[in-house]
């Protein structure tokens, strides 16, 4: 990893629930358009690690973040970064497909609207652009107007990737896209992760191991609030350095 | 270990299933007595509310004619009905939401979406449910105190007035609780897009809880249209057709008035009105249960 392809650079990160301390001292660089899994037993402080990517735990109370998080060199957990322009330029997909009570259309649109003046044309477009990429386009192209309640789980997870990606963030949080999902519906969002490292910077939390060892480049191991081993997936699953990695990654533990 | 564990609970469940059990038995007994009490309570109070009904429609459509709908209230001894008293509460019971549902839903916005920190919003929602829980008594001295004296007359606006302060706490109360059972996960993915609170709340939030925020609203309308107590110090009556700036004719006080009265004429129309109030309330009942009903099919 050379220094210009480093997206984010996680430095003496800590992070605490009231008193408790649920991050400790994490260093991390996530690479460039590159997929990056994080892996761990719950509550080992993954899916806290992805939403203080873009300031989620914000919306709470008694929430606290230290250190530092560079992106491109500027530090992100400071004050003077303004959230809901850090939050358009960090996109995120949750555990549970979440579309709004608005046609499908208006879906993608919405995040779009925030920060774009966009003609109808230009708009029609990039709506079509977005569906595209999160490979929805063919399902939904004639029932634009309908709800987005209207289509199937996987469907709506996709939508939701596609509401994402439509605001053209540089880093894509996935966590756990397809814990609700289908086999065939969480193949489908596989190969589309497969597809949008390609343009996007990709951290995804997962609780299975086979899949992080399919889509990811880099994995974390995480436990405890610690990061355990971090490095290319295919060490990690192959040759892991800690023993406590390849414990977990073999099933003995977790 | 399982499997024998499951083997374990088979043979105790078929074994509860023989009838001839002294367990069974008194189950039953239990389960019957407790059937049949709860029944009879039903039956008790669905009785009163039949015979409530039927003396309704039973006085009611004999008073009702067309008449009823086109001239205004009648002196005792002549032909009449209760056109300016329909108008009039179909008027200040318009302009009491009016006022009063804007009111009541951004409190509770601001109740279920803003007031996580500090105390303003606990003392908001204590205050709430006293105006929700108070004598509409005295919503109708408070107006009458503070509006209708410094006026010096009563009026079509300040019988308004009086049901707008009705309709604010019912509205407040279910604007937070429907905006609550939002779930957390949908704002979330809004914040995420980096929208802005009040667009969060305004597109996204409370566009999913918009059937419920309108059952409210119709709950809170079907409320004031049968309210007495308050337009008794503020709208008080009319004889004749009215503006907003005069007293006002509406259908609980012309009831009270005509039935309190010794002319049977009189006494007909107020049937009549009862009438059309308690099936007025029905119906926004029932489009308000409908339409909580396709909010519950829609997730």
């Amino acid at each position: 990893m050379t220094e210009q392809n480093i997206k984010l650079k996680v430095r003496d990160l800590n992070f605490y629930y009231g008193n408790f301390q649920a991050l400790k001292g994490i260093n991390l660089d996530i690479p460039s358009k590159q997929v990056t899994a994080f892996i761990g037993p719950s509550g080992c402080g993954k899916s806290t690690l992805l939403r203080i990517f873009n300031r989620m735990y914000e919306l709470y109370p008694g929430m606290r973040a230290e250190g530092e998080i560079l992106m491109d060199g500027q530090n992100i957990l400071s004050r003077d970064v303004d959230v809901n322009l850090l939050r358009a330029q960090v996109g995120m997909v949750f555990q549970k497909p979440t579309p709004f009570p608005m046609s499908i259309y208006d879906n993608i649109t919405f995040g779009v609207k925030l920060y774009e003046n966009l003609s109808r044309s230009e708009m029609d477009d990039r709506v079509e652009w977005a569906l595209k990429k999160a490979a929805l386009w063919n399902e939904v192209k004639d029932k634009l107007k309908q709800s987005g309640n209207s289509l199937s789980g996987g469907q709506q997870q996709r939508l939701c990737i596609a509401r994402a990606v439509a605001t053209r963030p540089e880093v894509l949080l996935l966590d756990e896209p397809t814990s609700a999902l289908d086999p065939i519906s969480t193949a489908h969002i596989e190969e589309l992760v497969h597809e949008l490292k390609q343009d996007y910077t990709i951290a995804i939390v997962t609780h299975n191991m086979q899949q992080a060892a399919r889509v990811s480049d880099y994995t974390a191991y995480m436990y405890l609030g610690d990061l355990v081993e971090f490095g290319e997936t295919d060490t990690i699953f192959t040759a892991p350095s800690k023993k406590a990695t390849e414990d977990y990654i073999t099933g003995k533990f977790g | 270990m399982q499997h024998t564990l499951s083997n374990a609970s088979k043979a105790k469940t078929v074994k509860s299933f023989t009838r001839n059990n002294a367990i069974y038995r008194k189950r039953r007994l239990v389960n019957l007595f407790n059937m049949g009490a709860s029944m009879a309570t039903m039956a008790f109070g669905l009785f009163w509310l039949a015979w409530i009904l039927l003396t309704l429609l039973r006085y009611g459509l004999e008073g009702l004619s067309p008449a009823v709908f086109t001239e205004i209230t009648p002196p005792p001894g002549s032909a009449g009905g209760l056109a300016n008293a329909i108008v009039g509460s179909l008027t200040m019971t318009f302009f009491g939401t009016l006022i009063g549902t804007p009111i009541g839903i951004l409190a509770g916005i601001y109740l279920s979406e803003y007031g996580s920190r500090g105390y303003l919003a606990p003392a908001t929602r204590f205050i709430n449910d006293i105006l929700l829980s108070a004598p509409s008594i005295v919503i109708g001295l408070f107006v009458y105190e503070v509006y209708v004296l410094s006026v010096g007359h009563f009026s079509g606006w300040a019988g308004s007035f009086a049901l707008s302060l009705l309709v604010i706490p019912v509205v407040v109360r279910t604007t937070e609780n429907m905006l609550r059972l939002v779930p957390g996960s949908l704002r979330e993915a809004a914040f995420a897009l980096g929208a802005p609170q009040w667009k969060v709340t305004m597109q996204v939030t409370l566009r999913a809880a918009k059937a419920g925020v309108t059952t409210g609203i119709l709950l809170a309308v079907a409320r004031i249209s049968g309210e007495t107590a308050p337009l008794l110090f503020t709208a008080l009556n009319n004889q004749f057709w009215s503006n907003m700036n005069q007293p006002m004719a509406n259908l609980p006080i012309v009831i009270f008035q005509f039935a309190m009265s010794p002319y049977e004429d009189w006494h007909k129309l107020a049937w009549a009105g009862s009438l059309l109030i308690t099936f007025s309330v029905l119906t926004l009942n029932i489009v308000a249960r409908y339409l909580g009903r396709q909010k519950t099919q829609s997730h």
